[in-house]
């Protein structure tokens, strides 16, 4: 319908008829808008200032009064119907708009995150964490030694001097003549019980070193020594904290257990511990020598004379120690079949690990 | 230890089957280490005689033999070992006999009938490997079971044995054990001493008292040289692990198995003079039965004669006076030597004999003589001969002290509930003396155990025997108390995890490298060194970890990794004037694509400042600061040392050109080491009042020579004390159009701000303003407009 038509049509008579074919131009253009400003547009021409139905209202003064409150209420009805038609047309197309803007957002949300990735620790790092976790839930301290020692904590404090048979058990490495590479993490029971005084329960993992290399042995290699001066320590306790920690690591409650009399100069009595082999559960297997069981550390009630060395009094206090290998146990819980992959530092081996 | 089960048990003989007999060995503590049949499990091979051989008529190397199986005919049997022949007694494994892994059948072989075969040694699992028939004497009783002639049906026991249980290295020692343990009557060799009909005797002088308490000798004449070992005692032997070498030899092996005594014989024919037992004089040299020349040490004992040392005491005879087949006169030699003067010796040179084991660990010196009149007996029965009286000389012997034993401590130690009836049943079943003192058993070890010298000994003794299996563990009593945890300090697993969260990986390097790294990393420097390196190239200990990562990278480079992320965590060790520093550390090392390979971003080399900003967040909440540095490793112009309060923490920088080049490195890896303790340092937080007050940023670009470092126009700032700046920071730097080619643009964020009011226009210009002049004075920083 041409605009001069509705410019004529606004400034006529407030008619019924007018008012509805307003109305009806007024939605049919709404309807047609596409976007916004459009729309806008359309409502200025209806509702604004000199829009169609604006000067419609303008006519009503020249009305009798009698006439004038039903031809204001045909307006209002008809603003009411196109405000109302606005509102709508305004929501569909906000909406529309919405849409294609998350449309036009969309992510291909399988492609993979960028940034860095996650590196991983070392194998026995993270059995030595498992240990310390272990023991730690029961007490025992995490304390450290030095890894040149001397003679003295290495070998003559613990009850191994000059000579002994066990010394040749060690195959040393020496500094100089008086220095060493400790062979065992057990020289740390002397320095922490030189300094600190009993009740004492520490446990002390570091790396320790054997001059022999062979497919089951590595010229350096990780130990946790373990040590409780008490009271009331005995070789039951031993038994029992031992058993509990092996069910513990290897998370196998009926993981059977089994000590066996065995000689370390500074222990007495002494004794080897075996758990039932995990690999074949006991029914005997490669890795076990078909024996069924599997030889994972060395322990004992601590010797009286290592006691002496440090100035405890050994009919007070009574201690047990062990010693265990790392990376034995590391090869047990993750089927580690090759001790020298430990140290070969393969990426790909490590990986396994994170 | 290795003996056959069939000798044991003629001296005890317990109810028990050889497996159970190895566990309860085992759980004695004297551990089996090996429990092996002496044969394969076979049957129906019987000792057969070759009647006749003739040559196969189709094939080269077959013969077919007639043979006594005894059985009503001879059996004709195809065989091809290349040495049979007429008259030979071997094994004869009978049709349907089942040897391992095959049965025999009646064959055919290239047309000839075969009505058995005759074995080897390897056939019957005798021996790994064999070169022919098992030829048996020529008294081997036709048609018996080679099982029985043989005595194949026993175990061979190998004793892993510790070093405390010396008295176990002999059979009647191991007997003794199994009886005390099972309760079993111990059934030894009765040994007299041996008939003396000669009267030939040779002084002994004895001048190194200490080490030789007892010496005794005797002389035997007139021995048969023609004598042979006897079956009995070569089966013995073999199964022992020991070769048969001649009759004297053999018997005094025999005997060193069977009682653990060593015994050492001398040709008389060689001897010049008394014996002497002394300490070698430094220098002097032996040439030992094994053609070893020996340099002696002063602390090392001698068996001298006239013409100087013949025999390193307790370890090994001399060649010039060994016996050999023309030997008819021996001086034979049985001696309690002291353990401390044997042991250490044989190891130092190089030596590990059956002799030096046993007396290192202490050999039972009550029962010397009797060893010498066993072995004399044997002597006599086997070689004939004439034995002279013994020449023993005796010194100040060892003595067993009675030991103390409670039966309240032993189950205190052990966490029993023991009886005095079950402690006195224990010791006597392994043969201890004992009275009761009050509350106490005094208990006197017997002279061939050399391990009880203290109640903890006794207290072994009793669990042993009680069983390791029957002490009930328990859960360990002890009062509550919490561990400490301090604040102040990060654990390193922590540092661990931020470097593996910023994707570092862990790795494991030996302490101990090639002398050549440490000259490479650490120039200038004097590593420790080891005495006995276990290879040239792990000969000294590492004074920085930048070499092993290095190792690391390479190994890893040479498997196709191209991007390697690593780090290690562990000691260094530093000579200094009287002892070793052996500080903890933490190194890195990055290479290659600073991230791993992805889209939406363009792959670009791992540099310095990815680095830096990895070290910056392992050193958070405290701000490390960077100094340019020099480090033989590394790049002259792309170094820094790293400070954390004061402290020289350590280094980062990239590979110096020059060892990329020498470790065949394309691109330069980014290095880094710290030292661990001040990387744990944290500081306990306090709190502090927060503004209510808007900050205010003002940013300053200046204009600057290339050569001053950005940390000294902050550090000048800060210096300033200005009230109210928290913060100056660098964001960007320009280099390029509009700027002197020897210059660069550096643009700084000024943060203002105070608790008690917002600064003013004018307090902050006048600020910026001073921070302007001051640039401009101190580094000749022009403002960029």
């Amino acid at each position: 319908m041409p605009v001069e038509f509705l410019e004529t049509l606004s400034r006529d008579k407030i008619t019924m008829q007018n008012l509805d074919t307003i109305v009806a131009e007024a939605l049919k253009e709404f309807s047609s808008a596409s976007q916004g400003v459009e729309l806008e547009q359309a409502k200025a021409r209806y509702l604004g200032k000199s829009g169609f139905l604006t000067e419609q209202l303008k006519q009503l003064g020249k009305l009798p009064a009698a006439e004038r409150p039903s031809a204001g209420n045909l307006i209002n009805q008809a603003k009411e119907q196109i405000q109302q038609a606005l509102e709508m047309r305004r929501a569909t197309l906000a909406q529309e708009q919405l849409n294609s803007k998350l449309a036009a957002e969309m992510l291909d949300v399988t492609l993979p995150g960028r940034g860095l990735s996650m590196g991983g620790l070392h194998p026995v790092t993270r059995t030595l964490a498992r240990i310390q976790a272990l023991f730690a839930s029961i007490g025992f301290e995490v304390t450290e030694g030095p890894e040149i020692e001397t003679d003295f904590y290495n070998f003559t404090a613990l009850n191994i001097p000059e000579n002994h048979p066990a010394r040749a058990m060690h195959d040393t490495f020496y500094v100089d003549d008086k220095h060493l590479l400790r062979t065992h993490t057990s020289p740390v029971q002397i320095h922490y019980l030189q300094a600190n005084k009993p009740p004492i329960k520490i446990i002390a993992p570091g790396r320790v070193y054997r001059c022999d290399s062979d497919v089951t042995h590595t010229p350096m290699f990780h130990q946790v020594e373990g040590l409780w001066v008490d009271e009331e320590v005995s070789f039951a306790a031993l038994k029992g904290v031992l058993a509990d920690f092996m069910q513990r690591f290897f998370e196998r409650d009926d993981l059977q257990v089994r000590f066996r009399p065995s000689f370390f100069p500074f222990t007495e009595p002494s004794a080897e511990m075996d758990i039932a082999c995990v690999m074949c559960g006991g029914d005997g297997c490669r890795v076990c020598s078909h024996t069924g069981w599997l030889e994972v550390l060395g322990c004992g009630m601590v010797h009286p004379n290592v006691l002496g060395h440090v100035h405890v009094d050994s009919e007070k206090y009574l201690g047990f120690a062990f010693g265990m290998g790392v990376e034995r146990l590391a090869m047990l819980r993750y089927g580690v079949d090759d001790l020298r992959l430990f140290f070969a530092n393969d990426l790909r081996f490590l990986k396994q690990f994170n | 230890m290795k003996f056959s089960e069939r000798w044991l048990r003629t001296l005890v003989n317990p109810a028990l089957q050889s497996t159970q007999l190895s566990h309860l060995l085992t759980m004695a503590g004297l551990e089996v280490e090996a429990l092996d049949a002496v044969a394969a499990d076979f049957s129906d091979v019987v000792v057969g005689q070759v009647l006749s051989v003739v040559p196969h008529p189709d094939a080269d190397r077959l013969r077919v033999c007639q043979v006594d199986a005894g059985m009503e005919t001879p059996l004709q049997i195809v065989c091809g070992a290349p040495n049979v022949s007429e008259g030979v007694r071997v094994p004869c494994a009978l049709i349907g006999a089942k040897l391992p892994g095959f049965e025999i059948k009646k064959a055919k072989l290239r047309g000839i009938e075969s009505q058995g075969m005759l074995c080897s040694a390897r056939e019957l699992g005798l021996a790994e490997e064999a070169d022919g028939l098992l030829l048996l004497p020529d008294d081997a009783p036709v048609g018996s079971n080679i099982r029985d002639y043989l005595h194949l049906d026993d175990m061979l026991y190998t004793l892993k044995l510790t070093p405390n249980r010396s008295d176990c290295l002999s059979m009647v020692g191991v007997a003794r054990e199994v009886s005390a343990l099972t309760d079993s009557p111990l059934n030894l060799p009765l040994i007299a001493p041996a008939t003396v009909n000669g009267s030939v005797t040779r002084n002994v002088q004895v001048s190194a008292g200490q080490a030789c308490p007892r010496y005794c000798g005797r002389i035997i004449r007139q021995l048969n040289r023609s004598a042979q070992t006897p079956a009995w005692m070569t089966e013995r032997l073999s199964r022992s692990g020991l070769r048969s070498i001649s009759p004297v030899v053999d018997i005094t092996n025999y005997v060193l198995l069977e009682l653990g005594q060593p015994l050492h014989a001398f040709d008389l024919g060689k001897l010049a003079g008394d014996i002497q037992v002394r300490l070698a004089t430094p220098g002097e040299t032996l040439k030992l039965l094994n053609d070893q020349r020996a340099v002696l040490d002063a602390d090392m004992l001698v068996i001298a004669d006239d013409n100087g040392a013949q025999a390193l005491a307790g370890i090994m005879g001399g060649a010039a006076t060994a016996v050999d087949e023309n030997t008819a006169e021996i001086f034979l030699e049985a001696a309690y030597f002291d353990p401390d003067a044997i042991a250490g010796r044989a190891r130092r040179l190089g030596l590990s004999t059956d002799s030096s084991h046993r007396y290192e660990r202490g050999v039972d010196y009550a029962s010397t003589r009797n060893a010498l009149e066993r072995a004399t007996t044997l002597i006599l029965e086997i070689c004939g001969g004439e034995a002279c009286p013994i020449t023993e000389v005796n010194g100040i012997l060892p003595e067993r002290l009675p030991v103390t034993l409670r039966t309240a401590r032993a189950n205190k130690v052990l966490g029993t509930i023991l009886n005095d009836a079950e402690v006195e049943k224990t010791l006597a079943r392994l043969g201890f003396t004992y009275h009761r003192d009050d509350a106490a058993y005094q208990v006197t070890p017997p002279s061939y155990r050399f391990d009880l010298n203290i109640e903890e000994d006794l207290i072994e003794e009793l669990a042993r025997v009680y069983g390791y299996d029957n002490i009930q563990a328990q859960a360990p009593v002890a009062s509550l108390n919490m561990l400490p945890q301090p604040e102040h300090q990060r654990a390193i697993d922590t540092v661990r995890s931020l470097l593996v969260a910023r994707d570092y990986q862990e790795v494991i390097t030996y302490s101990f490298v090639d002398a050549a790294w440490e000259a490479d990393f650490a120039p200038g420097g004097l590593p420790v060194a080891l005495k006995n390196p276990i290879a040239s190239q792990m000969s000294v200990m590492r004074s920085t970890l930048l070499s092993g990562l290095m190792d690391v990278l390479r190994s890893n480079l040479n498997r196709r990794q191209e991007r390697v992320r690593i780090f290690e965590s562990g000691r260094c060790y530093l000579p200094t004037g009287d002892g070793f520093d052996q500080p903890q550390r933490l190194a890195g090392l990055a290479y290659g694509n600073a991230a791993p390979e992805q889209w939406g971003s363009t792959a670009r080399n791992v540099d310095f400042f990815d680095v830096k900003a990895d070290i910056e967040a392992l050193c958070w909440p405290q701000i490390a600061r960077f100094e340019k540095a020099a480090h033989a490793a590394m790049h002259p112009g792309q170094c820094a040392e790293v400070w954390l309060d004061e402290v020289q923490a350590g280094w980062l920088g990239t590979l110096h050109p020059q060892l990329m080049q020498k470790y065949d490195l394309d691109i330069a890896p980014v290095i880094f080491e710290l030292s661990l303790p001040p990387l744990l340092i944290r500081a306990l937080p306090s709190h502090g009042e927060v503004s209510r007050f808007q900050s205010v940023r003002r940013d300053l670009a200046v204009i600057i020579d290339e050569s001053v470092p950005v940390q000294a126009l902050i550090d000048a700032m800060y210096a300033a004390h200005i009230e109210g700046v928290v913060e100056v920071a660098l964001f960007d730097v320009y280099r390029g159009k509009g700027i002197d080619s020897d210059k660069k643009s550096l643009a700084f964020r000024v943060l203002l701000q105070d608790t008690q009011k917002t600064f003013t226009d004018t307090e902050v210009d006048t600020a910026m303003a001073y921070f302007t002049d001051l640039l401009k004075q101190k580094f000749n920083a022009q403002l960029r407009s």
